[in-house]
């Protein structure tokens, strides 16, 4: 047999040819733009149309960033320093920026503390986010961290928040003594008792004891503003959301009627009615002189606006679950809080994750309307004083660029965070 | 029984919101501040400086009426109000006095239980073009396009304009006055109307103030000044003659730079009583003698505030105009001191 082919072929090679490169148009860039840019006449043009378009933004966008003035007193200097050329009169960034993250009332010389509350905020919810990573013992500075927060900020004596403190330590107690009889028994004890530690300690006077120089809710602004509405109402949302969308789904008519009321009152309420009516209907109904903190009422109402959508949210998990969930709980001889704990909550809440992500990031981006009543947020800020200087009247692409790039930061990682959170929780096999 | 406990509650509660509201003198003395409500920001009336503090042709007469009260200028907390919030923070005696460039109509001073004290600025509408258009009068702009912000007065009043000389247009509406600027400058309209300080203000934050002329016709009246809860007339009287005696000192020619020396005495009796030192016009208003010396010495006489923050060597540079003295052809016209 092997001979049949030394007649009929003249040459067979010996040796291997070396490995050629892949012709140019199969290989690195080339190869890649064919693939993803011109596979065809239509993708091709739609291409360069991109590419214009790109290309158009940039060389009108560089310039004005490049070229930007980053020191000048007022807007006409800076058009002066320009001389008709493109850039952006960032010098209004330099001079006000402590206005824009501070707020223009926050006194100057102790802005180190907003900024020590704002590290420790991310020391404080480390261990809730990266529950993997972090020791579990952290979530005592977690729990702690409201109240040290609320004296950096606020400042005054130390005792308001440690009495708040010791208010839900002595709930907690009054809680966990009661709670092994009846729930309710537990639940309803351990407000009372809060509420009279509260009422008690209310009467000791704590004006000066350890105390730092206060500052009044109404000079807080600028980013802080919408950082601290942001972080207490998203907080505060989910345990109150959670409740409502289990009390929707309850048995007890009263308790579902009440809830189904008042997830669609607030519902079919805009945001900015309830916020009018946080700042100017309830200075009518308080007798005259009380000052109750706007910036509480405020939180009240933005609370209560985000746990009616989130608790909606979470209905909709707890609707996607298959029905036989429900019944292998029962089956198991759980009650209704351990059912609810161990096996219907932690996976309605895992569906409902992006629903809850977005309620937070909507929520967040809703808090520039406090500025329509007259509070100064970063939006605020920008509107009404420095807008309103004769320094800086017309400068408007600068300082809304930079609120949306400092909202954008926070969003973008508000909604990376939950797309790795899913990640973490995909527990089925899909 | 329970019934009249709730009667019984809610008379107590009036009386204390009538109490409250009647003794303003005596609540700002305690407090040792007043509470002036002023805009959240508009250019030259009232904004906050880099390091906070308030300044501006308002936040002038809030400064005054502190100085006249309290001996110190200084001595005013600043509530920034919006459109919106500004009658209620008022009301409800959030705020001693409003000085947030509001026009004073008679629906404001009666049904909303105001009084107004007085007019610190004579406003109106007025119309700004480019000055390529060549337009040199408002009655020239037939068939234009108009820039208008919706739901205002201006509204009402370019329609009456117009239609009282025959002439159309077409209206853009828009929203806020930032919009106005970006449309006006992009060509969306030849023609931009507000009121004629705002007007100013735009036309300083332009890149070319030069090539943008306010027409002088002026087709609305917006006088705008500083107004207090109706009821409490005693305080009331100190707001108004405290904005009196800025417009009075101006016209006696009593200004910050020369008020020491005049309070030592001068020949004319009415800038002695103005300033203290003849007569008891302090007493009967319930201050010390030297109110007056106090308010004027806080900013300036009205012309003084009026240059500093608002005047033709500011970037906004507003000329008088109907805000000059009375015998300057203008409308000021402060009552005597006597």
């Amino acid at each position: 047999m092997s001979d049949t082919h030394q007649h009929s072929i003249r040459f067979v090679r010996e040796s291997m040819l070396p490995q050629q490169e892949p012709p140019a148009t199969e290989r690195g860039v080339i190869k890649w733009m064919r693939e993803n840019m011109f596979s065809s006449i239509p993708n091709g043009i739609l291409t360069l149309i991109a590419l214009y378009a790109v290309y158009a933004i940039l060389s009108g966008l560089l310039p004005w960033l490049l070229n930007g003035i980053w020191d000048a007193p007022s807007i006409r200097a800076c058009r002066e320093i320009l001389d008709g050329q493109t850039g952006g009169c960032f010098a209004v960034l330099t001079e006000r920026w402590n206005q824009l993250l501070f707020g223009f009332k926050y006194p100057t010389h102790l802005y180190w503390r907003p900024t020590v509350a704002f590290i420790l905020l991310f020391i404080a919810i480390a261990p809730v986010l990266f529950y993997n990573t972090f020791p579990r013992q952290m979530l005592i500075f977690t729990a702690l961290y409201p109240f040290v927060a609320y004296w950096l900020i606020w400042g005054g004596s130390i005792l308001v928040p440690i009495f708040a403190l010791v208010g839900f330590g002595v709930g907690y107690i009054v809680y966990s003594k009661y709670v092994a009889q009846s729930f309710a028994m537990g639940f309803f004890g351990g407000i009372a008792g809060a509420l009279v530690t509260w009422w008690l300690t209310g009467m000791i006077p704590v004006e000066g004891v350890l105390a730092m120089e206060a500052v009044p809710s109404r000079d807080m602004g600028g980013f802080m503003l919408n950082l601290i509405l942001g972080t207490v109402c998203v907080s505060l949302s989910i345990p109150f959301g959670i409740a409502l969308a289990l009390g929707r789904q309850s048995d007890m008519p009263f308790i579902k009627w009440i809830c189904v009321v008042f997830i669609e009152f607030i519902r079919g309420v805009p945001l900015i009615t309830l916020l009018f009516v946080a700042s100017v209907v309830l200075a009518y109904f308080l007798p005259p002189g009380t000052n109750f903190d706007l910036i509480l009422r405020v939180i009240i109402m933005i609370t209560m606006f985000a746990s009616a959508y989130i608790a909606e949210v979470i209905r909709g998990g707890l609707a996607a679950l298959p029905k036989g969930q429900y019944e292998a709980a029962d089956s198991l001889g759980l009650d209704y809080a351990q059912s609810m704990r161990l096996i219907i909550l932690p996976q309605a809440l895992k569906i409902s994750i992006p629903g809850i992500v977005n309620v937070a990031v909507g929520l967040f981006k809703d808090t520039t309307l406090v500025s329509v009543i007259s509070m100064f947020d970063l939006v605020g800020m920008i509107r009404g004083p420095i807008l309103a200087s004769t320094e800086w009247n017309g400068v408007y692409w600068e300082l809304l660029g930079f609120a949306s790039f400092l909202f954008f930061i926070t969003c973008y990682g508000i909604s990376q965070y939950s797309q790795w959170l899913e990640r973490q929780l995909n527990t089925d096999h899909r | 029984m329970k019934k009249s406990v709730i009667l019984g509650a809610l008379t107590v509660a009036g009386l204390a919101a009538g109490a409250a509201g009647a003794a303003t003198l005596d609540d700002v003395k305690a407090r040792g501040k007043l509470n002036c409500g002023v805009t959240t920001g508009l250019v030259g009336f009232a904004a906050p400086d880099a390091n906070g503090e308030w300044d501006g042709f308002d936040v002038g007469v809030c400064r005054a009426v502190a100085a006249a009260v309290l001996g110190d200028p200084a001595a005013v907390e600043f509530v920034p109000t919006t459109g919106k919030t500004r009658f209620t923070a008022l009301a409800s005696g959030e705020i001693d006095m409003l000085a947030r460039n509001t026009t004073w109509t008679f629906s404001r001073d009666t049904d909303l239980k105001f009084d107004f004290v007085g007019v610190n600025y004579y406003d109106g509408q007025g119309f700004m073009v480019p000055k390529a258009l060549g337009v040199s009068s408002a009655k020239e702009l037939d068939g234009a396009t108009v820039c208008i912000q919706t739901g205002t007065t201006t509204e009402l009043n370019l329609a009456d304009f117009f239609r009282s000389n025959n002439m159309e247009y077409t209206p853009v509406p828009i929203e806020t006055n930032a919009e106005a600027q970006q449309q006006y400058l992009a060509g969306a309209c030849d023609v931009y109307t507000t009121d004629a300080s705002g007007l100013a203000a735009t036309r300083a934050a332009f890149e070319a103030p030069g090539d943008h002329v306010v027409l002088p016709e002026i087709v609305s009246k917006e006088p705008l000044g500083p107004l207090v809860r109706h009821g409490d007339n005693d305080w009331g009287d100190i707001v108004r003659w405290t904005l009196n005696a800025l417009i009075a000192a101006e016209e006696l020619g009593v200004t910050s730079a020369n008020i020491e020396e005049l309070s030592a005495g001068t020949e004319n009796p009415e800038v002695n009583r103005l300033l203290g030192t003849e007569g008891n016009l302090g007493e009967m208003i319930g201050l010390d003698a030297g109110w007056g010396k106090a308010a004027i010495a806080a900013g300036g006489n009205y012309g003084e505030l009026f240059e500093k923050n608002i005047g033709e060597n500011t970037p906004i540079a507003l000329s008088r105009g109907l805000n000059a003295q009375w015998t300057d052809g203008g409308l000021l016209y402060a009552p005597p001191f006597r």
